[in-house]
């Protein structure tokens, strides 16, 4: 049976390049730092968020005071979060009616309560870092993962002005490279190569040049905390929910399970 | 006997003369008798009784605040029904793990019952003389595909609503009443408000009481013919002498049921985790597009059903349209539920337990098996050329597994003579069958990595 299980796992092994295959093509998504627990990340990026987001997209079905879950208290949160309200147990609604929106950019800015649950925490860390400039679009602006979304780049002061270049074939990354892909396309049955390049031609307040090199570290990092602010408002309890779990986990795996197994145990040895 | 024990005697005696509280225990547990020989397989007829339980449960403190409301938040495209979900996860003190027990429940009900459907095909439980029980048993089925669908649209997310608009669609496709039909069911002519209050109260009232009544049938049927086990051995025709008992039975209390609360354990186990630490499960028990609200003018790229309905949905986009209707796609994702209805009539082999029959069975549960799972794999997946293929080709199973059944059953001796009393389980039995549940996993990523 051994011999069996080595044959199926090699013959799993051989399977393996077929799928790396499959999943070229499109932008890939940069990893994010999930640090949900750490609620200084999770309050600067709630800082970045009433700052920068709120403006234009509502997070209706979270309260200003859920945030004193962060170690915040309500006084703080009223001094320094809010700007649209001053109840603090009111939800962050926007100012801007929905169809207004709808006008000015094209499509209503979908409320972000749960957006980190729809699109995921990489989707919008790598999104947050991609807009460039582009003189084609009415806000001036596209995005390398979002193509033509109608979202202008609201935290440009911060990143800078980026561009994106397209070069033919594996390129390397040269001069101030942010954020560097390749995508390949099947093109008469052969592999069409394509390297696509984030370059920074203006650093913001976050982000430097030095030496024509790109240093984007502080931006990615606060970028990071606002990821994770997302991530921690589609569902403040997750926090609680996992610490509870594990209790749960060990009554149920180191009590419940064996006691009931001894039980049954005493129960069925008076049976034949 | 201490002055405690006469008053309970008393108040017993009392009912009894009015209610047959005493003859019911005995009739269903203290001396319900039934086979010894239970294994793996026959804990989750407990279980689906205990997720039955759950969602009931639960779903009464969703209902207390949830709002069955599609009109918009002013000034947000956020409605109050979505937002309402929201406030249990949110506001509601303990909402969030009500809500994921529910959402989790729905899943695991699936899973436990698909696992109970199984074991009546392994063991020919539905055979005569439990055929009512297997019939009982699919309207069970049938009315938790209902209940599941109709709760599926109250979070008015982007999925509820598409897959709720793609369902009801389904029936505009039947000639002639289709269209009528398909206004009828939404009560509007798209999914609507309208349809989201109906469905309501389609799924916290009608459906279950209707599913309680079923189950309490598929109870009584069962306790009236005896259970079947592993060896399709029939206890009853064993009875001791003097008493009466049979003699390969044991009383369902306290054996059964102190050994289901063992089961409970374990299930509690993996419930637990899913509800703790995976309540969407990779997007499998919660659908991520469901976490945004219901749009009417945004079509989701792709329409998904969860996991527990694809394999039908598999089939139904594998059956192309012709003579100018696509009805024939519902009416093969309709037969391959109904169809298995029909099983006791199907069969036709005179031997109930996987373990006396023949090869050509045996060949067939195992392609049986292998184009449910893929089915259910594909219809997860957006289609492609090879994947409607491959459809096709596990549909052609699926219905010659059921339809070909009476000619492949009727001449199949199996290796081994079936044996007068049951017998006890043993090691080489248990390895195999790690080894096929080992096998199965093992496939099924595989397949899912490669198509």
């Amino acid at each position: 049976m051994k011999n069996k299980i080595a044959r199926i796992i090699a013959a799993c092994a051989l399977l393996a390049p077929l799928t790396a295959l499959a999943a070229s093509g499109g932008v890939a998504l940069d990893k994010v730092e999930l640090r949900v627990a750490n609620a200084e990340s999770v309050q600067r990026g709630a800082k970045v968020f009433v700052n920068y987001c709120l403006s234009c997209h509502g997070a209706s079905s979270m309260r200003y005071n859920r945030l004193t879950d962060l170690g915040l208290s309500e006084q703080q949160i009223k001094d320094n979060l809010m700007f649209a309200t001053d109840k603090v147990g009111d939800p962050m609604r926007v100012a801007m009616q929905a169809k207004d929106g709808k006008a000015w950019f094209g499509a209503t800015p979908p409320d972000l309560t749960l957006i980190a649950r729809s699109r995921g925490a990489d989707w919008l860390y790598t999104y947050l870092r991609s807009f460039y400039r582009d003189s084609s679009r009415p806000t001036g602006w596209n995005n390398a993962v979002f193509d033509k979304v109608g979202m202008p780049h609201v935290l440009w002061q911060l990143q800078g002005d980026l561009e994106l270049r397209t070069i033919e074939g594996k390129a390397e990354a040269k001069g101030p490279v942010a954020r560097s892909w390749e995508t390949v396309e099947h093109v008469n049955g052969k592999d069409k190569i394509t390297t696509h390049q984030l370059v920074l031609t203006k650093a913001g307040e976050l982000t430097r040049l030095e030496d024509g090199k790109a240093n984007m570290l502080d931006f990615d990092e606060r970028m990071t905390d606002l990821t994770n602010y997302m991530v921690w408002m589609s569902e403040p309890a997750q926090v609680k929910r996992e610490s509870i779990g594990y209790s749960v986990l060990l009554f149920l795996i180191f009590l419940l399970v064996p006691m009931t197994y001894i039980l049954k145990r005493e129960y069925w040895s008076d049976l034949h | 006997m201490s002055k405690l024990q006469a008053l309970t005697n008393t108040v017993v005696n009392w009912v009894d003369d009015r209610f047959p509280v005493t003859a019911s225990w005995k009739a269903h547990m203290s001396e319900y008798y039934a086979p010894k020989n239970f294994n793996f397989w026959y804990y989750f007829g407990s279980l689906a009784l205990l997720v039955l339980v759950i969602q009931i449960v639960t779903g009464i403190f969703l209902t207390m605040n949830y709002k069955p409301d599609g009109s918009l938040i002013p000034g947000t495209n956020v409605s109050v029904a979505f937002n309402s979900v929201e406030y249990i996860m949110r506001d509601v003190a303990g909402g969030w793990i009500i809500r994921y027990m529910h959402s989790t429940g729905a899943s695991m009900f699936f899973v436990v019952v698909y696992l109970h459907m199984f074991r009546g095909l392994v063991y020919g439980s539905y055979k005569q003389p439990r055929e009512l029980i297997w019939i009982f048993g699919m309207l069970i089925f049938l009315c938790l595909m209902a209940e599941a669908f109709l709760g599926y649209l109250l979070p008015w997310g982007q999925m509820s609503f598409w897959g709720a608009q793609v369902i009801v669609n389904l029936f505009a496709s039947i000639p002639v009443i289709g269209p009528d039909l398909s206004v009828w069911i939404r009560g509007d002519f798209v999914v609507s408000d309208a349809t989201l209050n109906r469905f309501f109260a389609l799924h916290v009232i009608a459906v279950p009481l209707v599913l309680l009544g079923l189950v309490v049938a598929h109870l009584v049927a069962l306790h009236e013919v005896g259970s079947n086990n592993p060896d399709g051995v029939e206890i009853k025709k064993n009875k001791d002498p003097k008493t009466g008992i049979p003699l390969d039975g044991i009383p369902m209390h306290p054996y059964y049921t102190i050994k289901d609360i063992f089961g409970v354990a374990v299930f509690l186990v993996i419930f637990s985790y899913v509800v703790f630490f995976a309540p969407e499960m990779g997007g499998f028990f919660l659908e991520h597009p469901n976490f945004d609200p219901a749009d009417p003018l945004k079509t989701p790229p792709h329409i998904a059903p969860v996991w527990y309905f694809t394999p039908y949905y598999a089939i139904l986009r594998a059956i192309p349209s012709f003579l100018g209707t696509q009805v024939w796609g519902v009416i093969g994702m309709g037969a391959a539920v109904v169809i298995i209805a029909f099983l006791p009539w199907l069969d036709r082999s005179p031997v109930k337990s996987i373990r006396y029959r023949g090869k050509k069975f045996k060949t067939a549960l195992v392609l049986f098996l292998i184009s449910f799972i893929g089915l259910g794999i594909l219809g997860a997946k957006a289609p492609t050329e090879l994947r409607t293929i491959l459809s096709q080709i596990f549909s052609v199973i699926y219905f010659g597994f059921f339809l070909l059944m009476p000619f492949y059953t009727k001449n199949d001796p199996g290796t081994e003579p079936v044996p007068a009393r049951v017998t006890e389980t043993n090691t080489s039995r248990q390895l195999a069958f790690l080894m096929y549940v080992g096998i199965a996993i093992l496939g099924s990523f595989v397949f899912a990595k490669l198509v």
